[in-house]
C-alpha cells in the first residue's frame, strides 16, 4: 500500500548575494507501509531537506508531498494530525535525549500529548515500549540518559519514536554515532519492528554497506538530484552512474580489498 | 638504526575510582617505525587509555601502575618517556610525538586564523625562528596537506570540515614528529572526504617516514588503512597481527565476533534479517 508519496519535488534556497541554490531537483519516489528506502549521498546532496520536508520545518518550492494520497497539510488540527503519522529518530542519541529528565519522563510525553493511552495506562505502555526495544524496564525506566551507554539511549530514543505509533519513521544516520559491532543490532532491531508494524522507513545515510543491508531499495543524491535508484543489492554491487561508483570506491570494503591482494597503496587506498 | 620505534612493556593504566577500573592491563607492544598500526575495540576497552597514557596525557583519576615506554629516537637516543622530567616530557611531546584529536574540526580555536595558530606550534618549539621563517614553514605545511597557501588568513569557520582536519595534520606534522597518534581523524567526515584524508595520511606516512597509531572503532577502515592490527578487549590486546591476516585468518574468538559484526559493503549479506 503506498504510504507516501514525493512527486516532482524541487527545494530552492535564496542565498543572500548569489542568487539561489537547488536543494532538491525534481525528487520523486513512492514508499510503501513495511518498505525501507535509503537516500544515500554526501553531505549537501539534499538527503536532509527532504526530512526537513517532511516534518514540514520547509515547504517545497514546487512539486507535491502526500501521506494516502492526501498532501501534507499547512497548518491547524489536519497538520498536528499528520505529525502523529510521522517520527524522526535522529544522529546523536547524546543530544536528542534530555539529561535532566528519566527514561520515563521521555516515553510518558509522546503517550501523553498524542493522548495514546489512558492515563491509567500510561505506566503499563512505557514498559511495554521499553521490551519492544529490548531493555529491561526494571533496569532503565528510572535512570536518566547519562547512564545509559550509547546503544542504549539509541534504542530509548527508537521506543520514543514509536510511542506514538507512527506509520511512518524518518532515521538520519540513526547508527553512524554508535560502535561498529552495536549497529547492526540497532538496525536489527528496527527491522523487526518495522515488520512488526508495517511501519514505512526512510533511511538517510552516508554509509553504503547499512543502507545496502537495511534498504530495500536505494536513492542516491548527489546535489539535490537523484542519480540512481534501484534495489539495494543491484544499486551498490552493480552501481551505474559515475558519481555512485565513486561513493562505491570510497567506501572501506575488506572483501575487495584483500581480494585484490593489494598491500596499502595499491588497488582501494 | 633500530627497526623499532617505541617499546611499550608491561603497560597497566588503573581509573582509581570507587570501583577502581583496570583500563589498560600488561600491554606490551613493539612499534616499527614507518608502520600505521590500528588500535580496533569497542568503547571501553582502553584503546585511547593506551594511547594517551604512552603520552602520558592521562589525567587524574587515571594512574599508570606499571609498565615501560621506550622510544628510540631517530638519532640513536633511547628515550626512556616515564623518566622525563615535566619540562623534558613539554619539549618531547608534539616534536617526538604529535596528535590528532578526536573531533579535530572543532578543536581549531576559531577567533583565530589558521595560519597563526600553525605559526604557534613554531614559536613554542623553534623559538629560535624568525617570524619570516615561521611564516614560511607555515606556508609549506598548508602546501603540503593541500589546504594552500591562500588558506593562511582564513578562519576554522571558512574551512570545510575535511579543510579543517586537513590543517590539523598539517600541525601534527609541523615539527616533522617520528610518530603520530591519531584518534578517530575521520569519523565526522563523509565518504568521500575521509578516503582523501586517508590517502593523504598515506602519502605523507611514506614522504615523511613517520609511524602512525590509528585509533577507530570503524574496523572495515582500519583493515584498508592498517599495516598491522591490534584488537583490544578489556584493557588486554588479545590478538596483534597483520591486517592481511586478522581479515583472512584471525585466531581470537573475539576477532571473530568483532569481524562478523559490521555490515560488509559487497561481501555476503544476512547480518541484517530482513
Amino acid at each position: 500500500m503506498t504510504l507516501l508519496e514525493f512527486d516532482a519535488v524541487t527545494k530552492v534556497y535564496p542565498v543572500r548575494g548569489a542568487g539561489h541554490i537547488t536543494a532538491l531537483d525534481d525528487v520523486s519516489f513512492t514508499l510503501r507501509s513495511g518498505q525501507t528506502i535509503g537516500l544515500v549521498g554526501q553531505s549537501g546532496s539534499g538527503k536532509s531537506t527532504i526530512a526537513k520536508i517532511l516534518t514540514q520545518l520547509e515547504t517545497p518550492t514546487s512539486g507535491e508531498v502526500r501521506l494516502d494520497g492526501t498532501p501534507i497539510p499547512r497548518r491547524g488540527a489536519a497538520l498536528r494530525a499528520y505529525r502523529g503519522q510521522l517520527r524522526m529518530v535522529f544522529q546523536d542519541p547524546f543530544a536528542s535525549l534530555n539529561p535532566y529528565h528519566s527514561i520515563r519522563y521521555h516515553l510518558q510525553r509522546p503517550l501523553r500529548l498524542d493522548h495514546v493511552v489512558p492515563k491509567s495506562e500510561e505506566d503499563d505502555e512505557v514498559r511495554r515500549l521499553l521490551e519492544r526495544v529490548r531493555l529491561d524496564p526494571e533496569v532503565v525506566i528510572d535512570r536518566r540518559p547519562h547512564e545509559l551507554s550509547g546503544g542504549q539511549r539509541q534504542r530509548v530514543a527508537i521506543a520514543r519514536a514509536l510511542a506514538s505509533r507512527p506509520r511512518l519513521l524518518v532515521a538520519d544516520e540513526p547508527v553512524s554515532m554508535l560502535d561498529v559491532s552495536i549497529r547492526l543490532g540497532v538496525l536489527n532491531l528496527l527491522a523487526d519492528l518495522q515488520r512488526e508494524e508495517g511501519l514505512g522507513v526512510l533511511y538517510i545515510t552516508h554509509d553504503l554497506a547499512t543502507a545496502r543491508h537495511f534498504s530495500d531499495e536505494i536513492l542516491v543524491l548527489n546535489q539535490g538530484r537523484v542519480v540512481e535508484r534501484g534495489p539495494a543489492d543491484d544499486v551498490i554491487l552493480d552501481p551505474q552512474h559515475p558519481y555512485t561508483q565513486e561513493l562505491r570506491a570510497a567506501s572501506p570494503d575488506p572483501d575487495a580489498h584483500f581480494a585484490s591482494a593489494s598491500g596499502i597503496d595499491g588497488g582501494a587506498l | 638504526m633500530n627497526d623499532t620505534l617505541l617499546s611499550i612493556r608491561d603497560f597497566s593504566v588503573v581509573y582509581d575510582v570507587d570501583p577502581a577500573v583496570q583500563a589498560v592491563r600488561n600491554v606490551t607492544l613493539e612499534l616499527r617505525r614507518g608502520e600505521i598500526l590500528g588500535l580496533a575495540g569497542e568503547s571501553g576497552c582502553g584503546k585511547t587509555t593506551l594511547a594517551y597514557g604512552v603520552q602520558r596525557l592521562l589525567k587524574a583519576p587515571a594512574v599508570i601502575t606499571n609498565g615501560s615506554v621506550v622510544f628510540h629516537d631517530a638519532s640513536g637516543d633511547d628515550i626512556d618517556v616515564n623518566a622525563l622530567d615535566a619540562d623534558e616530557m613539554r619539549r618531547f611531546r608534539w616534536d617526538k610525538i604529535s596528535m590528532v584529536f578526536q573531533g579535530a574540526m572543532n578543536s581549531l580555536n576559531p577567533v583565530a586564523t589558521i595560519g597563526s595558530q600553525l605559526e604557534d606550534v613554531f614559536e613554542v618549539h623553534r623559538p629560535g625562528l624568525t617570524r619570516s621563517e615561521r611564516r614560511e614553514a607555515v606556508v609549506e605545511l598548508l602546501e603540503i596537506v593541500k589546504v594552500g597557501a591562500q588558506r593562511y588568513r582564513s578562519f576554522p569557520h571558512e574551512l570545510s570540515g575535511g579543510m579543517r582536519q586537513r590543517v590539523m595534520i598539517a600541525m601534527a606534522l609541523a615539527l616533522r614528529p617520528q610518530l603520530m597518534v591519531m584518534d578517530e581523524p575521520t569519523t565526522a567526515l563523509d565518504v568521500l572526504v575521509q578516503r582523501e584524508i586517508l590517502k593523504q595520511i598515506s602519502a605523507l606516512r611514506h614522504e615523511f617516514g613517520f609511524s602512525v597509531i590509528f585509533i577507530t572503532h570503524d574496523l572495515p577502515l582500519l583493515l584498508e588503512i592498517s599495516d598491522r592490527i591490534a584488537i583490544m578487549r578489556n584493557g588486554e590486546i588479545v590478538e596483534l597481527d597483520t591486517a592481511e591476516r586478522i581479515w583472512t585468518d584471525p585466531q581470537d574468538d573475539y576477532t571473530k565476533t568483532l569481524l562478523s559484526s559490521f555490515p560488509r559493503l559487497t561481501g555476503e549479506k544476512g547480518m541484517v534479517l530482513r
